[in-house]
């Protein structure tokens, strides 16, 4: 890996990705034995620094570490110092006395790995930085489109919903227009960002349009505060208009998936059908590739040894 | 107190047109005559060869923090920084702890300042009561107060209600005051964390659009011209913005504007290190909006370059980018940042570019231009017999690299440090005792 840290999906090459998603694909053997842990981080301490709520992250970093041997302490400082607890430099340099070797870091504001990056000496992971980036999930997700397709180039992905917002539909555009994924953007024009025609990406606000053309749909989640700010004008318009129904689940291609990041809102931007469908849907197929990719980054950013794919 | 001769500086001084050698002799702390080859029995000598003579810088926009938050500057090592900076008046704004809305709190902020006797300090008032924009503030007891309030603005805060601005612009009429406004629309910026553009979509950062400073300028200037008021724009740093001031000269619209030097170096493109020393309110905007600053200053839209110096303490810096307060340090990096970028002192060569300003231009804006936006007596120029002798004098090729822990000011927070610049302050005299020598502060 050519940078130190993993913050942003942009950072990596596209070797850098096929490198990650091919030791994951290795290390997804393990999760197969019955004893379901290498010895290879022994003795290196991972600390999952969490400043937001997210259960399934942190679960899934923390099956991570501990299979690979990793001692895992969780921090969980929600009220970062915006709330005047104690500041992220002060949280920063504790960590950094106790001799941890890995950050994950979750956070609320938007390049707080970054700031955190500049304090520490251990290995930074970005798990998550306000509507900015989410690199880890969007490694998870093409892994899955990689067990679904042959390969990502050329690969068509919707991604449908507030990409103003999403850190998962940043680090995911990053991540497949680097491996040469064509990604279309649906969503209300109020939820996509300022002059995203410049991501090398097509935009949409028509997702029927879309959908009969695309391999891999992408839903995410829409937040009712959202509505309440404005952006739309209430849950069930925005169901109507950008939500994947079964009637929307017809329109796709015979192979195309479905996936979402987690927690789904069922009924608003995925219905239940859709969301529970056996062909379709891979959503609970990326939640158990999460933790093979995490333990793919935890191995190839703290150094251990090459890994035969 | 004794005589001194300045002798063999390129004198510049805007406001009489001069611009050659020349020696100033002063005495008593006045200019007591201006000429070549000046001779004068018994005065002391300060040879200023290849050196720039020129009034005293004048800041229209300062945040000097006292009261209130003393731990990020006060009076004092503010006064120190400007002095260094080339300065001999700095305007305070009012935002601090208590509000400058009151006789008694510009009082204090102009006592403190002759006391601390580095720069002439004169406080900008605030507009409405606690900067709140409910009420006016008593804009006649501060103007009619020692000291003498000629400009009132709630900095930091638009003035949101159109009706108080344009009341506000009446109402200082009787004062002959200017209404200096920060030009924001607070529900287009709500929550925004710098500007709106390519960057921030990347950055995952709300934005500050362009259109927000402006159609809060478009309002402002046409309030201006329905009352008559001297309206004066704060930090003006967009493209749009410049060329409404632009318009609303050509039509005699009575307005003064000001730039900061940050706005006319820096682009949004800094932000990308999520490094809060970059975090400033109007936020760095874009390439076109630097070059239209610029090109503003160049053909006098914009009168006045103006550092809206915003010193914060350390702890409230080394933060996330969302939790730190915008704002940064200008008084010491001003005129190097001038002539480095606007008079082309970092070209090949030190040599001009295209769209560069002559010496003498940005000498202006730093000078003549700031003064004519206010009533500032015996700043600005002209270097005459008679006035006083408020100067700066420096050296246009000195090169120099900004290091934030040699600042004057008691914050930290440059965004230019370990930038090399040209052009540094080496003598300021404030009615003709020196501030600064050889580029140290008397005190």
């Amino acid at each position: 890996m050519r940078s130190k840290h993993l913050l942003s999906a942009g950072d990596l090459s596209a070797a850098e990705i096929t490198r990650v998603l091919d030791t994951a694909a290795h290390l997804a053997t393990v999760t197969d034995r019955a004893i379901k842990k290498l010895p290879t981080l022994r003795g290196r301490t991972v600390c999952n620094l969490f400043f937001e709520d997210s259960t399934r992250t942190r679960i899934s970093f923390e099956l991570a570490a501990k299979r690979l041997s990793a001692d895992v302490i969780n921090f969980s400082a929600k009220g970062s110092s915006v709330s005047k607890g104690e500041s992220l430099k002060d949280t920063a340099i504790t960590l950094e006395a106790m001799g941890v070797d890995a950050i994950v870091i979750r956070h609320g504001a938007s390049g707080a790995p970054w700031r955190l990056a500049e304090w520490v000496r251990a290995v930074v992971v970005n798990a998550g930085d306000g509507t900015h980036e989410h690199p880890t999930q969007a490694l998870l997700d093409l892994y899955t489109m990689r067990q679904r397709f042959p390969g990502l180039e050329g690969l068509r992905v919707a991604i449908v919903g507030d990409v103003l917002h999403s850190r998962v539909a940043r680090s995911n555009v990053l991540a497949l227009t680097t491996m040469g994924a064509e990604v279309t953007l649906v969503a209300p024009p109020t939820l996509l960002p300022a002059r995203v025609e410049s991501w090398g990406v097509a935009v949409s606000y028509d997702l029927d349009a879309v959908l009969p053309k695309q391999d891999v749909v992408m839903m995410l989640r829409v937040q009712t505060e959202r509505q309440r700010a404005g952006f739309f004008p209430s849950m069930r318009e925005y169901a109507r208009l950008y939500g994947l129904d079964a009637r929307r689940l017809d329109a796709m291609a015979d192979h195309a998936i479905v996936m979402h990041p987690g927690p789904m809102n069922r009924g608003v931007e995925i219905a239940a059908d859709v969301a529970d469908s056996l062909e379709r849907s891979v959503i609970a197929d990326q939640v158990a590739n999460g933790i093979s990719v995490r333990m793919a980054l935890l191995y190839l950013l703290l150094g251990g040894p090459e890994v035969k794919a | 107190m004794s005589k001194l001769l300045l002798r063999g500086g390129r004198l510049v001084d805007p406001a009489s047109g001069h611009d050659g050698v020349a020696d100033v002799l002063l005495d008593g702390g006045v200019v007591a005559e201006v000429g070549p080859g000046l001779e004068a029995a018994g005065a002391r000598r300060v040879d200023c060869g290849g050196l720039v003579v020129c009034p005293g810088f004048v800041d229209l926009h300062v945040h000097l923090r006292e009261p209130g938050r003393e731990d990020a500057e006060t009076i004092e090592t503010g006064s120190r920084a400007a002095a260094l900076g080339g300065y001999t008046a700095v305007c305070p704004m009012p935002n601090t702890d208590p509000v400058a809305d009151n006789a008694g709190v510009v009082e204090m902020v102009a006592a403190r300042g002759r006391e601390v006797g580095l720069v002439e300090v004169f406080p900008v008032g605030a507009v409405t009561v606690g900067r709140r924009g409910a009420e006016l503030a008593e804009l006649g007891a501060m103007a009619r107060s020692a000291a003498r309030v000629d400009c009132f603005s709630d900095d930091g805060s638009p003035i949101r209600e159109a009706r108080l601005l344009r009341l506000a612009l009446e109402y200082a009429r009787a004062f002959d005051a200017v209404v200096a406004d920060h030009a924001e629309d607070a529900s287009l910026t709500d929550g925004a964390q710098m500007h709106e553009g390519e960057v921030s979509a990347m950055l995952g950062l709300a934005g500050w659009p362009a259109a927000a400073e402006e159609m809060v300028v478009a309002r402002d200037l046409l309030l201006a011209e329905l009352t008559g008021g001297r309206l004066h724009l704060c930090h003006v740093s967009t493209g749009g913005a410049v060329e409404l001031v632009r318009a609303a000269k050509a039509r005699g619209v009575r307005v003064t504007a000001e730039a900061a030097p940050h706005h006319f170096t820096l682009t949004d493109e800094a932000v990308r290190s999520y490094d809060p020393v970059f975090k400033v309110n109007p936020p760095l905007r874009e390439k076109a909006d630097v070059e239209a600053v610029r090109q503003g200053l160049a053909d006098g839209t914009l009168d006045a370059i103006a550092t809206d110096h915003a010193p914060h303490a350390r702890e409230d810096k080394e933060v996330e980018w969302s939790a730190a307060p915008p704002g940064m340090l200008g008084l010491e990096t001003a005129l190097g940042l001038a002539v480095t970028e606007l008079a082309g002192g970092a070209g090949p060569g030190g040599g001009a570019r295209p769209g560069d300003l002559p010496l003498p231009l940005v000498v202006e804006r730093l000078t003549a231009g700031p003064a004519r936006c206010r009533r500032l007596p015996g700043h600005g120029g002209p270097v005459a017999p008679g006035a006083p002798a408020n100067l700066a004098v420096f050296d246009p090729a000195a090169r120099w690299t900004v290091d934030r822990a040699r600042l004057a000011s008691r914050a930290r927070n440059t965004p230019f440090h370990g930038r090399e610049l040209t052009g540094r302050v080496v003598h300021t005299l404030l009615r003709g005792a020196f501030t600064v020598r050889d580029a140290r502060a008397q005190r």
